[in-house]
């Protein structure tokens, strides 16, 4: 082990503009997906505030009677999606308007506003696929004329979270590509510098662990490297946009180090691929 | 594990080895015995080198079968290689040392990289670089070493792992006579403290001068296995 690591930072002297290369090029891809991932992230977060605040409002035909209104709150109550409801009469209705309307108080002098149900759904129960469900079963209803909720809103917001997620996972994808090859190929050099002493190593009995180890470390290291530099450019772009636009949310600490560990890996994979290939290549036979 | 018997340390049955532009080997079959010194002998493209791969699991046999030290050619796995490597010396023509390291480094890189205790690294270096005859030399680099004395660090650095075989390849071939000669003894010296030695090489006078088995490979085929030297130097001059 102490050999290895001997051997890694002989590699990183040999080649140090290929190391930082190889180190950057990962940061970038993890920076891509931690960027998008935090774009994803904090619009889920205001998704959760408008969620808790989406609300569908069923207005009720013309002349509903109480009898009509009391079966369908009843129908509603049993509705495993809802957490509460609440009646709104017109009498009300036309009272909360002139409230909070009341430059147009004359307008609405003697107008006729419908009452409707109010109901709040249950978390996990608030994505548009439910909503639009729920309000299609509220439209069975003789009673209820017509159903609104923020309907367009919830859906934007879900469009754009997911366009973040995907090309975030794109772009990180190409980066991480790029940096695969890289990786791979300071280790194709690493490797042909030093075709000899890998030549007399199996000649003389070293295992293929003992050969590959140095080779996987310095891919490993160098990806754990890209991954720390990744957190630190994602948390500087996250609180410039705090200090500047709006306030954000961070990634836990689980997710920064979820992100160094993605780092190393993408170091261990590239380094993997390339080092079975050249080592075979170099590999010629006493 | 084993089936050869008590002494037998290589068996070669009926070992064939096939290449794209050809065949290098065709029904091969020899033994070797613990302690034993035996030479290989034949012009160059009769298949000395590559009997030298099957030995050491570099390369299979296209066909029969090679077993060295309980390890068979039809059944090793490419991760016990390694540990059948350690038990084997390997020596070439062209010494094969690192030039980037002195002679000691050289012979210590065989320890470190097979894993030996840091501790016992230089103490066992020092030793085999005095059987070698270069303990005054350690620090030297290649370049600076004759070509005999480069070979005696090779031959050092096989013996690092304490070999039961010492598998040399030509290891005279680029050498003077006198450095030829003093390789020999050293290798012989090597063989009387109990490491079986098989000795490839084209130089039919030391063969005759020293009496010893030698295994005669002519175009792939094994011709001749025993001491008769006489049948040696005819057939050598027959084809030069």
């Amino acid at each position: 082990m102490r050999l290895a690591l001997r051997e890694v930072l002989l590699a990183f002297r040999r080649a140090p503009l290929l190391a930082v290369l190889g180190v950057i090029t990962i940061a970038f891809s993890l920076f891509a997906f931690g960027l998008f991932g935090l774009v994803a992230i904090n619009i889920r977060s205001a998704l959760r505030d408008i969620e808790d605040r989406v609300e569908i409002r069923a207005f009720l035909v013309d002349g509903a009677r109480d009898a009509q209104v009391e079966e369908l709150i009843r129908g509603i109550v049993n509705f495993p999606e809802v957490a509460d409801v609440g009646y709104v009469s017109p009498d009300s209705a036309l009272q909360r308007a002139r409230a909070e309307l009341d430059e147009f108080r004359d307008v609405m002098e003697g107008t006729f506003l419908p009452g409707s149900v109010e109901l709040r759904l249950k978390e996990g129960f608030r994505d548009p696929d439910r909503v639009q469900q729920l309000s299609r079963k509220l439209e069975t209803f003789a009673v209820v004329d017509e159903v609104r909720y923020g309907r367009e809103w919830v859906e934007k917001l879900y469009r754009i979270r997911n366009i973040a997620g995907l090309a975030g996972s794109v772009l990180g994808a190409v980066f991480a590509m790029v940096a695969i090859i890289i990786i791979g190929s300071t280790i194709r050099m690493a490797i042909l510098a030093r075709t000899r002493e890998i030549e007399i190593m199996r000649l003389v009995g070293a295992t293929n662990w003992f050969v590959r180890l140095p080779y996987l470390l310095d891919g490993t290291i160098k990806g754990l490297l890209g991954g720390a530099l990744a957190v630190l450019m994602a948390w500087g772009t996250a609180t410039m946009v705090s200090r500047n636009l709006m306030a954000t949310t961070f990634f836990t600490g689980e997710q920064v180090m979820l992100g160094v560990l993605a780092g190393g890996m993408l170091g261990l994979v590239g380094s993997w691929l390339s080092v079975g290939r050249h080592l075979r290549q170099v590999w010629r036979e006493p | 594990m084993s089936d050869l018997s008590a002494s037998g340390i290589v068996r070669v049955s009926n070992a064939s080895k096939d290449y794209r532009s050809g065949s290098a080997l065709r029904g091969v079959s020899f033994e070797l015995r613990k302690g034993e010194f035996v030479f290989l002998v034949g012009h160059s493209g009769a298949g000395k080198s590559t009997l030298l791969k099957l030995l050491s699991m570099a390369e299979r046999p296209s066909l029969g079968e090679v077993r060295v030290s309980g390890y068979s050619s039809s059944t090793i796995k490419p991760r016990e290689i390694p540990q059948l490597r350690r038990r084997l010396g390997i020596v070439f023509q062209d010494f094969r040392l690192l030039p980037d390291r002195t002679a000691e480094q050289n012979v210590a890189f065989a320890l470190e990289v097979t894993g030996s205790p840091h501790a016992q690294i230089a103490p066992k270096v020092a030793r085999l670089l005095t059987q070698v005859g270069l303990a005054s030399k350690a620090t030297a680099y290649p370049h600076e070493l004759s070509g005999g004395e480069q070979q005696r660090v090779a031959i050092a650095r096989a013996l690092a792992n304490d070999p039961f075989l010492l598998l040399a390849d030509e290891p005279t071939g680029n050498l003077d006579d006198r450095a030829t000669h003093a390789i020999f003894l050293l290798l012989r010296e090597i063989n009387a403290r109990g490491t079986a030695v098989l000795m490839a090489t084209h130089d039919v006078g030391m063969i005759q001068r020293s009496n010893l088995r030698f295994l005669e490979l002519d175009k792939g085929e094994l011709v001749f296995d025993g001491t008769d030297t006489a049948r040696l130097l005819a057939d050598m001059r027959g084809r030069r």
